[in-house]
């Protein structure tokens, strides 16, 4: 049997439990509640107007409707992601070399609030993982398309 | 322990699943397995099927030559190409001579009086065959349309040729319903349709004059929003094509269509036309419960209300959404004599069904007797996804997509998700 230092020991406890500890409070509880209701909210609002393009795994139709995993889209700026969903989008996305030939209308009849749990829901789920988008951000960015 | 008990258990049900595969063939039988992935066609009884090449990428439609080289096109080019000749020197079954030419993407491929055709999405070329079948000047095709309408949706320019010099183009609707805004809850539909003079619909040109343009075709046929699968049938001496029916009802009219209603409506149609034939998108679709014609909801209608007499009848009618992307009419002998002038038709499988589970993924065959369908239709080539599972969920392994028949009457299937080219051939006698 090996001895092993103490030294080291209290440096790997240190570790660990810093591990630990971050993963079980990064934020107050309230906040996890409040993201945990959007995306639960954001879920219903997916199944009713994007479910039957983007699919119910998010991974898209081949060459017909977009993956929504991981893109540049998704995970990238927030205000570029709320205009897609405020005004569609035809121009002609690529992803991997893949171009998809649907076209996306506008979602503007939804009101700021389902945008901005759609959103949350997609940033985390299928495998994505990013910050919340809120009401307020679909707001600002709806006051300066009119 | 425990991980060995879990592998051994695993290898048992991977058996007994093999073995329940095997066991289906007393109505079926499988390919023999050449190929690098797992995926087993389900035939009927006497047919087998070889993967004659894989790994293509988006293949799309096929053409086979007199002396039974095969011809793909692809959408994607694959290392820079966009057309590959698959060659069976040693008459094996198994491509063994594949050769890339040509750098435009595209679906259309015909075989024609010396000619192979092909198109892009906005135009349709040729090139000239030599005495020894092969091309004459592979980076030089001759331009034979061009400044054809690809606004993104339905852009495929698939192509057929008949045997009095003619060439015929699907030029699909950039909509889906022609509404004002494309897809958009709440939108009406445009009356009259601005759409329909210069797209949905099936263009005619000569098959041997160069560079020409919409003013030298005609609109042969009107009212159909997307085709992908037609075929000269010598039978009748007739174009045939399968129409990609309107996607989104319940989307679009949740008060008016259940998620359930939306993924069955409306039929995929096999329509045979007629210089000037009308088949009413976007007006009406086919219901193929009711078996009526019935007003589209953008302009007004509710589910029920009739409309479209002026529009023709479809020949036949399939499930909803499951693609025709292919249609064939087999004119060899191979096969069993049920076969003789039936249709074949490769189903792209839905996507549109969702959240209801997706179908089709397979071919499908109509038997036809004096230029009619005779029967139903049944499913002749099936489980290109790979499983039931698959199907339901949409994640396909294989999705048909062209269809040729080659000189020993054999059948060719195309694959455009992952480029495999099956050959199904008859062997029972
Ligand atoms: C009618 C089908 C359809 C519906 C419904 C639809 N989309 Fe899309 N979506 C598309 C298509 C097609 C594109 C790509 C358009 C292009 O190529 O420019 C797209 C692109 C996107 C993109 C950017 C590309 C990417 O993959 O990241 C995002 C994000 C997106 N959609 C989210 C949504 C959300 C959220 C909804 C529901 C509110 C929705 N879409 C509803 C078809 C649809």
């Amino acid at each position: 049997m090996r001895i092993v230092r103490s030294s080291t020991l209290m440096c790997i406890l240190f570790v660990l439990s810093a591990v630990v500890m971050s993963q079980i409070s990064p934020k107050p509880v309230k906040q996890r509640n409040k993201l945990a209701a959007s995306i639960e909210r954001g879920k219903k609002v997916y199944a009713d107007q994007c479910l039957t393009c983007h699919q119910a795994d998010g991974l898209g139709v081949q060459n017909m409707n977009p993956p929504l995993v991981k893109t540049k889209w998704v995970l990238g700026d927030k205000k570029q992601l709320i205009e897609i969903v405020l005004k569609g989008k035809k121009d002609g996305v690529e992803i991997d070399g893949d171009s998809y030939s649907n076209v996306m209308a506008s979602h503007a009849d939804l009101t700021d609030l389902q945008i901005a749990d759609v959103l949350t829901y997609v940033r985390n789920s299928f495998g994505n993982k990013a910050k919340a988008i809120t009401e307020a951000e679909v707001k600002t960015v709806r006051a300066k398309l009119k | 322990m425990n991980l060995q008990l879990g592998r051994l258990l695993g290898c048992v049900l991977l058996l007994s699943s093999v073995s329940f595969y095997a066991c289906a063939g007393d109505t079926t039988s499988v390919n023999k397995h050449n190929s690098a992935d797992d995926v087993v066609l389900k035939l009927p009884e006497g047919f087998t099927a070889k993967v004659f090449a894989e790994g293509l990428g988006h293949t799309r439609h096929i053409a086979v030559n007199t002396n039974g080289d095969v011809y793909v096109k692809l959408s994607n080019l694959k290392d820079g190409k966009g057309i590959y000749r698959l060659r069976d020197t040693n008459g094996d079954g198994i491509a063994d001579n594949i050769t890339g030419f040509g750098n435009i993407k595209g679906t259309g491929i015909a075989i024609k009086n010396g000619y192979l055709y092909f198109s892009s999405d906005e135009e349709v070329f040729r090139y000239k065959l030599d005495g020894n079948n092969n091309i004459i000047n592979p980076d030089k095709p001759e331009k034979i349309v061009t400044g054809l309408l690809s606004r993104h949706e339905h852009e495929a320019k698939a192509i057929a040729l008949d045997n009095s010099g003619n060439l015929y183009v699907n030029i699909g609707a950039y909509s889906n319903a022609c509404q004002v805004s494309d897809r958009q809850k709440g939108s009406p539909g445009m009356k009259p349709c601005p759409i329909l003079d210069s797209a949905a619909g099936i263009w005619k040109f000569s098959a041997d004059k160069l560079n020409q343009t919409y003013g030298d075709g005609v609109r042969y046929a009107t009212g159909l929003r997307n085709v992908v699968g037609l075929n000269w049938n010598t039978a009748t001496n007739s174009l045939f094509v399968m129409q990609h029916g309107r996607d989104q009802l319940h989307d679009l009219f949740p008060n008016l269509y259940d998620a359930k209603q939306s993924a069955e409506l409306p039929a995929e149609c096999m329509y045979e036309l007629h210089q000037g034939s009308n088949c009413g998108w976007p007006y009406i679709y086919y219901d193929e419960f009711q078996h009526k014609k019935i007003l589209a909801p953008e302009y007004g209608g509710d589910g029920k209300i009739t409309a479209g007499e002026d529009a023709q009848d479809p020949v036949y009618a399939f499930p909803g959404h499951l693609a025709p992307n292919g249609l064939l009419f087999y004119t060899g002998n191979q096969f069993p004599q049920k076969y003789k002038n039936g249709a074949f038709i490769a189903f792209h499988g839905s996507w549109n069904r969702a959240p209801e589970p997706q179908k089709g993924y397979l071919v499908a065959f109509l038997p036809f007797k004096d230029g009619k369908p005779s029967g139903d239709w049944e499913i002749f080539a099936d489980n290109f996804s790979g499983s039931p599972e698959l199907t339901a969920s949409g994640r396909a392994k294989h999705r048909p997509c062209g269809l040729a028949q080659g000189p020993d009457g054999s059948i060719y299937v195309t694959d455009d998700s992952k480029g495999t080219v099956w050959k199904i051939s008859y062997i029972a006698k």
